[in-house]
C-alpha cells in the first residue's frame, strides 16, 4: 500500500523523499517547468488586463487559485460520474459556481478591489488555465494529485501575475502595493499602466524565462 | 580572358554597386540640412538631443547584434538614421534620458524584436516615438519657442533633467504648435512662417522647404520611392481641399495642412522606410493615400492635434497586406488568386 518511491528513499530522510515524491512533482511543475503563464502562455486575458498594479495582480491570482483548487477537486471526485459527452458543460457549471462565490466574496471584502478587477472576476469562468487543468489533469487523476496540481498551477499563476503587476506598478506609479518606492520626483511611465504596458511587460518576462532556459547550461 | 567554367546563378544578373550602407549614407546626407537647421533654430538642446538619440540607437544596435550572435550592423548607418529621425520628431526641450530610452526602445522593440534590419514591420524611429508619446504624454507635448536668444549659450532646463525624474515645470518659453493652436484656439499660422520653420514644434518638423529639398535629392539619386511622398501629400491635399471648400471656417486650407506639423518629415523620411512600406507600385499608391487620409482624419476629428505618427504606423501595419492584394495577375490565369490548400 505504501508509496514505493518514498519507501526506497526512507533512509535518506524526509526532505529528499518529499522532493522526489510524485505529489511534490505535481506541485513544482506548475511553479516552474509548466508555469501556466510563462511556459504554457495560457490565461492571457487576466494576465494582461488586471496586472496594472501588484495588488490587482495578487488578488486576481488568488481568486483564480481558489477557483482552480475547488474545480480540480470536484472534477477529480466526479471524474467517473460525469459522462464524456457532457464533460465540458459540467466543468463550466462547476467552475461557474465557484466563480460566483469568489465574486461575492470579493465584493464583501473590498468594493474598491471588486471595481478595479471589474468584469475580469466573472471572466475567470472562461480562464483557459482552469478549464485546461480540469480537462487535461483532474479528469484523469486522483483527488490528491489534482489538488497538488491545482495548488502548483495556481501559485505559478499568482507568481506570474505578481511579477507583471509589480513591474508595471513600479514603472507606472513608482510604487509597489501602493507603497512609494521611488521619491516623488520620479517620472511615471504612463504607458506601463496602459494596456500596451501589459504586452511589453509580458514579452519582457517571457524573454527572461526563455533566455534563462536556453542559457541554463552555460550559466 | 575567356573563362571555361560556367557560372549558374539566379537573377538579377546585372548588379549595380550600391549597398545598404550607400543608400543609408545618402539618406543621412539628405537629412543633414534639416538637422542643421534644427540646431540653428533650437540651439544646444537640439544638438544634444540629436547626439543622444543617435548614440542610444547605435549602442543598442551594437549590443543587441552582439547578444544575438550576429555581426554588428552599425556600419550600415541604419541605426544612425533611426536615431536622427527619432530626435527630429521630439520637442526641443525633451529630457535627454527620455530621448535615450526612446532610442533603446526604437532599436530594441522596433527593430531587433522582429529580427534586425530588413525585418522590421514598423519604422523603428516611430516605434520609439510612439512609446515616448504613451509613456511621457506631458513632456512630449511641452513645446519651446524657436530662435530663443540664448540658445547657443545655455541649454533648456528640462533637457538636462536627472534620469528618471520629472522635468521641471513648464517655463515661459513654451508655446503651442500651429496644429494645437488651430485645434484648441482656432488660430491659423501664416503659411510663410510654416514653410520656413519660424514656429514652435518638434525639432525637425519645422522647415518644410529643407525637408522637401532632402527628399528631392533622394528621389534624384533613385534611392527613394517618389510615389510615397507624392501620394501622401496628394491625398492630404485633395481631402483637406474638399473639407476646406465645404466649410472654410471649420477646416484649415490644404497649404496649412501640408506645411504644419510632422507631415513633411513623415512623408519624406518616415513613410519611405524601405522595409516597412509596400513593394509593388500600386501597393505604394494605396499605402500613401491611406496615410494621407488618416492624417487628415486624425488631425481634424481625432483627440490629438497631430496624427502623422499613428497614420504612418497604421500604414506600415497594412503594407504587407497591400502587397498581397495587388499581386499582378499571371498571364493566362484567372483573376482570383488562390493559394494551394496545404
Amino acid at each position: 500500500m505504501s508509496n514505493p518511491i518514498s519507501q526506497g528513499q526512507n533512509n535518506k530522510g524526509f526532505w529528499s523523499a518529499l522532493a522526489q515524491s510524485q505529489s511534490t512533482n505535481e506541485f513544482l511543475k506548475g511553479l516552474w517547468k509548466e508555469n501556466p503563464v510563462f511556459v504554457q502562455v495560457l490565461g492571457m486575458c487576466p494576465t494582461l488586463a488586471v496586472t496594472n498594479s501588484a495588488r490587482n495582480g495578487l488578488a486576481m491570482g488568488l481568486a483564480t487559485t481558489f477557483v482552480l483548487l475547488m474545480s480540480n477537486t470536484l472534477v477529480s471526485l466526479l471524474r467517473k460520474v460525469i459522462p464524456r459527452q457532457v464533460r465540458i458543460a459540467s466543468y463550466i457549471l462547476i467552475i461557474a459556481t465557484f466563480v460566483t462565490l469568489v465574486d461575492y466574496a470579493i465584493q464583501a471584502i473590498s468594493m474598491e478591489l471588486s471595481k478595479a478587477l471589474g468584469a475580469f472576476i466573472s471572466l475567470i469562468v472562461v480562464n483557459c488555465v482552469i478549464l485546461g487543468r480540469a480537462e487535461a489533469f483532474a479528469s484523469k487523476n486522483t483527488v490528491g494529485r489534482s489538488i497538488m496540481d491545482a495548488l502548483g498551477m495556481g501559485f505559478g499563476f499568482v507568481m506570474a501575475l505578481l511579477a507583471l503587476g509589480s513591474v508595471r506598478e513600479l514603472l507606472g506609479y513608482g510604487s509597489i502595493f501602493g507603497l512609494l518606492v521611488f521619491p516623488p520626483v520620479y517620472q511615471e511611465w504612463v504607458i506601463m499602466i496602459l494596456p500596451a504596458g501589459g504586452f511589453f511587460t509580458l514579452a519582457l518576462w517571457l524573454f527572461v524565462f526563455n533566455w534563462y532556459k536556453t542559457h541554463k547550461k552555460a550559466l | 580572358m575567356f573563362q571555361k567554367t560556367l557560372h549558374i546563378s539566379t537573377s538579377p544578373h546585372v548588379v549595380r554597386g550600391i549597398g545598404t550602407d550607400d543608400i543609408m549614407r545618402n539618406v543621412v546626407w539628405a537629412m543633414a540640412p534639416t538637422a542643421g537647421y534644427a540646431i540653428w533654430v533650437f540651439g544646444l538642446s537640439a544638438l544634444l538631443m540629436l547626439l543622444t538619440a543617435t548614440a542610444a540607437c547605435v549602442l543598442t544596435e551594437h549590443l543587441l547584434a552582439r547578444m544575438s550572435g550576429k555581426e554588428s550592423t552599425i556600419s550600415d548607418w541604419s541605426a544612425v538614421i533611426t536615431g536622427a529621425l527619432l530626435a527630429l520628431t521630439l520637442p526641443p526641450g525633451f529630457p535627454l534620458w527620455m530621448t535615450f530610452l526612446g532610442g533603446v526602445v526604437a532599436i530594441g522593440l522596433g527593430k531587433f524584436a522582429f529580427g534586425g534590419l530588413g525585418y522590421n514591420v514598423f519604422n523603428p524611429a516611430l516605434v520609439g516615438r510612439a512609446f515616448l508619446q504613451a509613456a511621457f504624454p506631458v513632456a512630449i507635448t511641452t513645446w519651446h519657442k524657436a530662435f530663443a536668444p540664448e540658445r547657443f549659450l545655455s541649454v533648456t532646463a528640462s533637457t538636462l533633467t536627472f534620469p528618471f525624474t520629472e522635468p521641471a515645470a513648464v517655463d515661459a518659453f513654451s508655446g503651442a504648435t500651429p496644429l494645437a493652436a488651430f485645434k484648441f484656439e482656432h488660430a491659423i499660422t501664416p503659411a510663410y512662417d510654416l514653410a520656413l520653420g519660424l514656429i514652435p514644434g518638434s525639432t525637425g518638423e519645422t522647415c518644410a522647404v529643407l525637408i522637401a529639398l532632402g527628399g528631392l535629392y533622394l528621389i534624384a539619386r533613385g534611392m527613394m520611392d517618389w510615389r510615397i511622398p507624392v501620394s501622401i501629400l496628394a491625398a492630404v491635399g485633395v481631402f483637406s481641399s474638399i473639407l476646406h471648400l465645404a466649410d472654410a471656417e471649420a477646416y484649415p486650407s490644404p497649404v496649412f495642412m501640408w506645411l504644419s506639423g510632422g507631415l513633411m518629415l513623415g512623408a519624406v523620411f518616415m513613410a519611405t522606410d524601405m522595409v516597412a512600406s509596400p513593394v509593388t507600385p500600386l501597393g505604394v499608391w494605396v499605402y500613401g493615400t491611406l496615410i494621407g487620409v488618416l492624417v487628415v482624419v486624425i488631425r481634424i476629428w481625432g483627440g490629438l492635434p497631430e496624427g502623422v505618427m499613428y497614420a504612418i504606423l497604421l500604414g506600415n501595419a497594412v503594407s504587407p497586406h497591400l502587397d498581397k492584394l495587388v499581386i499582378p495577375r499571371v498571364y493566362g490565369t484567372s483573376r482570383t488568386y488562390k493559394t494551394k490548400a496545404t
